[in-house]
């Protein structure tokens, strides 16, 4: 079946149009690349616009009918253009398209059929389930207790699964979730600005840069609204406003109100919610705990997973646990550059052990570099400190515009205040007037280096801007002159106003800030500059959420699947809860639903005897080393290696050597760490000194991975495929799919298979804030 | 700045622990209280001694990870931040700062700094939580509006991060002010109301089956909560108490 054919673009369901909305009319190639492959859409605009109710639905079944009727006035020229587009398509697009690409067999995505705001439902219908009573017959290992672990054992637990849940800290409650900021996205449109389900999976397909997987994405965001209602019924108290109802703010890259936040802690609320939801499944004995626990090792069993080796923190000892399916909620590997928002023990080690057990490991070059965080202050910085995206809401970002403002505030002999309106550079607001201060990240972060860069970075070291609060200040603090019938004019009456109202908005916000940087926000503006805080690359997972590995599930930060090459704010959070409390515990059941009758798995075999083995002799090796250097030595080496070379900006050179030195540091690493103390007791140099030996393999791989998408898409920028003005340039024809990398021996020797991305429900479009 | 640190070092919870010196010099005012033992440890791992066990992970001052009693203060000598956000301009050059565990029966050393936690939680599995299935079959949020006063001040309870410095603190080593705080979260909302009495009746059990002391209301925990919990939350449990055990009116 290869056909050409024209059609509308619609936004939303047909039945939402007006009869005299005017629409795009697209051209839609459908083709097959072998016999029984699945027919593929290309879908391209021709820039011919037509009213729904000039157009002609059954124009095709009449070869002397054309798709634009005789009741719009200019039906002539424009079907005469449609003729002229297809010819063009013909001969320009289709000898193109013929040199196709090796799409991997091997990543079978599972995407059900059918209509893409059906497939969810439909699929759910079908699937395979667990009846109750057997349920209780199957355990299930959940590795993680953030919003996606936690979340995910609590339903399973009550669904009726036995859970074994893990963690590295020493509660649940303490997982890195706790320390998201800013909010959590739904479409609920309470706030009647035109939200839904269909502009939710758009604006996420968008920001991310048109690489990620569009069922998936559409089903988180249609089970978002639920996680709201979810949240609420557990006691999670969200902001409200004086109706007693749930308030809203908006985020980068979206032109909607639909963030639900509790000040600047949402993520410690949901993650509290998660945890007290755990905790009413402990109490039932459906969960069991294991805290400070790092897992080391999946087993796998006839080509199943079948269980993890953990290391008890406490003791020391290295234990086997046993399951019929085991899940992945380890989160990010942000902390492969050392400093990064993160916490200080967020690790790569569960999903590279998987990766090295077979599970592929997807767009490893995808992280999010945070326009907004605390500039580091010296060598002995440990960490990086966000402040929250939602700041953007109310924050002006500036640099000055002359030189010599730059050289009087690093002497200190001028203060941010004291430069004058007209001699600051508004720098978001200037390139990309239509978003301003709210464009999504990683448009944001460049553009703060590209500041820096040209040297009007405004602190000691170079590498910071400026957030501005005081136009905010004086606007809320006039609408409450106004509405307590005070002076609009007297500054210190609205100065005073406007900064309870910004004080209550980001309160803890501002006094973090003053705490580490001993300075006070509402009086000189925030310095700021990017850091390090989310990656979008992680494990391969198909619609299921289901690793290559059968049995093997990744959920939350730790899988690949939904933000492309970018993630837009709030949304890490949504697909956390997405994924654990709606999604897994219902596709899980598609695969236990064979295990019924498998009984409990063995810890006696020879499988977990290896894999222990294995995990002993390399904590063996890091204790017996007597190298001369710290962990934290070689952390803050690939930390640097990585920052320059695979950070906001990456170049074909750079990867290279980044590649090379990687591999140099990682032996230079076993040869001469050093880890005192001993396996068998609590040894935190042992814990640090295993996570920085994945992420030494990880970093690798990653720069291998950025050195092959020969583009810049999303976090992903090449200096290379850019324009003269610095906005990043995607190839659409090449690169339209995604790296799922597979393990074979060495992170720089693993093979690239490519998951093809088909966009059948959305236009590709450049993207544009402007 | 040059420092003269005197630090608890335990080597397990058996072994019976000791006060060890350690002089530090070049501190700078800008480091963390965490940074500046970083610097610490980097240096004790270079001459081959074990580094200094404590916790920590965020230093945010979100995770409630962090603990050590400086200078006989929980989270020391700042107000309001726990210790990895304290600074090092909280000092002075030549000053000798006290590093200890947290401190209490219910909370054991396991090793050096760090303590064992797991009776908090064990109150937490008592009953903090409302009932409610998590598979998705729920009414939509907005459906009970919640007065916006009763929403903040069931959020300053629920910002608690459970860090345990009320219970070091607290010359009874109660954990009143903690298990205070999400008890009253629930009852000021709606959706918590149903099981009100039970909850406050288990976790108060567990709280004193755990080996937590009896409150003498010496307020010494609200001054050293990190997260301003308020002593309110504390008569707000009695009332809830009183009124599950006695059917007092609340
Ligand atoms: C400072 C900050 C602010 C943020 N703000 C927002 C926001 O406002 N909105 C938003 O949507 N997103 C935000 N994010 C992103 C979001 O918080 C994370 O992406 C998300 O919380 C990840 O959740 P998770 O459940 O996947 O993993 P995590 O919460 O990272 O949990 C990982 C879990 O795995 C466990 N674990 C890891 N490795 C092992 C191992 N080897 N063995 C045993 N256990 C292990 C840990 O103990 C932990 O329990 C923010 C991130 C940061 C850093
Ligand atoms: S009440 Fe305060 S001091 Fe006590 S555990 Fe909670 S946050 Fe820590
Ligand atoms: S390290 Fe997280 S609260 Fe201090």
């Amino acid at each position: 079946m290869n056909k050409l054919t024209f059609s509308l673009n619609y936004r939303k369901p047909k039945s939402e149009y007006k009869r005299s909305e005017e629409l795009m009319i697209c051209i839609r190639y459908y083709h097959k690349d072998s016999e029984n492959s699945k027919a593929r859409i290309i879908k391209k605009s021709t820039g011919v616009k037509c009213r729904l109710k000039d157009w002609d639905t059954d124009w095709h079944k009449n070869s002397n009918r054309y798709p634009v009727k005789s009741s719009d006035p200019d039906h002539e020229r424009k079907n005469k253009l449609l003729i002229e587009k297809v010819e063009a398509f013909k001969i320009y697009e289709l000898p193109a398209q013929q040199k196709k690409q090796d799409f991997s067999t091997l990543l079978k995505s599972k995407v059900p059929d059918g209509e893409l705001k059906n497939k969810w439902t439909t699929y759910k219908d079908k699937i395979n389930l667990v009846n109750p009573a057997n349920k209780r017959n199957i355990d299930v290992i959940v590795v993680g207790t953030g919003l996606a672990g936690g979340s995910a054992s609590a339903t399973l637990a009550e669904l009726g699964y036995n859970v074994k849940t893990f963690c590295y800290q020493d509660s649940p409650r303490r997982a890195h979730s706790i320390a998201a900021q800013g909010g959590i996205n739904a479409a609920k449109n309470y706030q009647g600005d035109g939200d839904s389900t269909y502009r939710l999976f758009y604006d996420t397909v968008k920001g991310g840069d048109y690489r990620s997987r569009e069922a998936n994405v559409y089903r988180l965001a249609e089970v978002s609204a639920n996680i709201i209602d979810q949240c609420v019924a557990q006691g999670v108290p969200f902001a409200r406003d004086y109706g007693g109802l749930l308030d809203n703010r908006s985020f980068g890259g979206v032109l909607v109100s639909r963030t639900f936040y509790a000040k600047g802690q949402t993520g410690q609320q949901l993650l509290l919610g998660a945890y007290s939801a755990m905790n009413r499944q402990i109490a039932r004995g459906k969960i069991s705990m294991h805290n400070r626990h790092e897992m080391l090792d999946v087993v796998i069993v006839d080509g199943k997973a079948r269980g993890i080796i953990a290391r008890n923190l406490v003791t020391g000892e290295i234990e086997r646990h046993s399951a019929h399916a085991v899940v992945l909620a380890s989160g990010g590997y942000g902390n492969v550059y050392f400093l990064s928002t993160n916490a200080m023990g967020s690790n790569v080690t569960a999903a590279w052990k998987a990766h090295k057990k077979g599970a592929f490991f997807a767009n490893p070059c995808y992280t999010q570099i945070h326009p907004t965080c605390i500039p580091r202050s010296g060598d002995y910085q440990s960490k990086l400190t966000l402040m929250s995206e939602s700041l953007r809401n109310d924050g002006r970002i500036w640099v000055p515009k002359h030189m010599k403002d730059v050289e009087g505030l690093r002497s200190g002999k001028i203060k941010a205040v004291d430069i004058a309106e007209e001699d600051r550079d508004y720098y978001l607001e200037r390139r990309y007037p239509a978003f301003g201060n709210l464009v999504p990240r990683d448009v944001a972060s460049r553009a703060a280096k590209e500041r820096c860069d040209a040297g009007y970075g405004v602190n000691q070291t170079g590498e910071a801007v400026f957030l501005d609060f005081s136009s905010a200040i004086a606007r809320y603090g006039k609408e409450q002159a106004l509405l307590k019938g005070l002076d609009v004019n007297n500054t210190s009456v609205v100065t005073n106003l406007g900064t309870e109202i910004v004080r209550s908005k980001y309160g803890n916000l501002f006094q973090m800030y003053e705490k580490i940087v001993d300075e006070n926000p509402y009086k000189t503006p925030m310095m700021i500059y990017p850091a390090v805080h989310y990656t979008m690359g992680g494990i391969w997972v198909d619609y299921n959420l289901m690793t290559t590995v059968p049995g093997l599930y990744a959920i939350g930060e730790a899988n690949f699947s939904d933000h492309g090459a970018n993630r837009l704010g709030a949304s890490a959070l949504m697909q956390g809860l997405a994924d654990g409390y709606f999604v897994l515990p219902y596709t899980i059941g598609d695969y236990l639903a064979d295990d019924i009758r498998t009984g409990p798995i063995s810890i006696d075999s020879k499988e977990f005897d290896e894999a222990e083995k294995l995990v002993k002799e390399r904590i063996n090796k890091l204790i017996n080393n007597n190298g001369k250097n710290s962990v934290d030595y070689y952390h803050k080496i690939l930390g640097k290696i990585m920052w320059d070379k695979c950070g906001m900006a990456r170049t074909e050179q750079g990867l290279k050597e980044a590649i090379a030195e990687i591999k140099q540091l990682r032996e230079d690493f076993w040869n001469n760490v050093s880890v005192p103390g001993q396996e068998n007791e609590m040894n935190t140099e042992l814990e640090k000194a295993g996570r920085v030996a994945d992420f030494l393999e990880l970093g690798e791989l990653f720069a291998k991975d950025a050195l092959e998408r020969n583009e810049s898409c999303g976090g992903h920028f090449r200096e290379e495929y850019s324009t003269p003005e610095g906005e990043a340039k995607r190839d659409d024809e090449k690169y339209t799919y995604v790296s799922a990398w597979e393990y074979t021996g060495q992170p720089s020797d693993a093979k690239l298979h490519k998951e093809e991305l088909l966009f059948e429900n959305i236009e590709v479009k450049v993207r544009s804030y402007k | 700045m040059n420092l003269n640190l005197k630090i608890w070092r335990q080597k397990s919870k058996k072994d019976k622990g000791k006060i060890v010196d350690y002089p530090i010099a070049n501190v700078s005012e800008h480091m963390s209280f965490l940074e500046m033992l970083d610097v610490l440890n980097e240096e004790l791992v270079s001459k081959g001694e074990e580094p200094v066990a404590f916790d920590h992970d965020c230093r945010e001052g979100i995770f409630g990870m962090c603990s050590l009693y400086i200078n006989g203060e929980a989270h020391g000598p700042d107000r309001g931040v726990t210790t990895c956000q304290l600074h090092m301009r909280k000092f002075k050059d030549g000053d000798t700062i006290f590093i200890e565990p947290f401190r209490a029966t219910a909370l054991p050393v396991i090793k050096d700094l760090i303590v064992d936690r797991s009776s908090m939680d064990r109150i937490q599995q008592a009953g903090g939580f409302v009932s409610v299935n998590t598979s998705g079959n729920t009414q939509d949020a907005n459906a009970i509006p919640i007065p916006k006063e009763n929403a903040d001040l069931a959020f300053d309870a629920a910002t608690c991060i459970g860090c345990g410095a009320c219970i070091a603190t607290c010359k009874n080593s109660s954990a009143m002010l903690y298990v205070s705080a999400k008890v009253s979260q629930f009852s000021l909302l709606p959706q918590g109301q149903v099981e009100a009495k039970d909850r406050v009746i288990n976790m108060v059990n567990k709280m004193d089956e755990e080996g937590f002391g009896n409150c003498t209301n010496t307020g010494a925990c609200e001054v050293e909560c990190p997260k301003g919990i308020s002593l309110d939350n504390i008569s707000r449990m009695n009332r809830e108490f009183l009124s599950a055990n006695f059917g007092l009116k609340k």
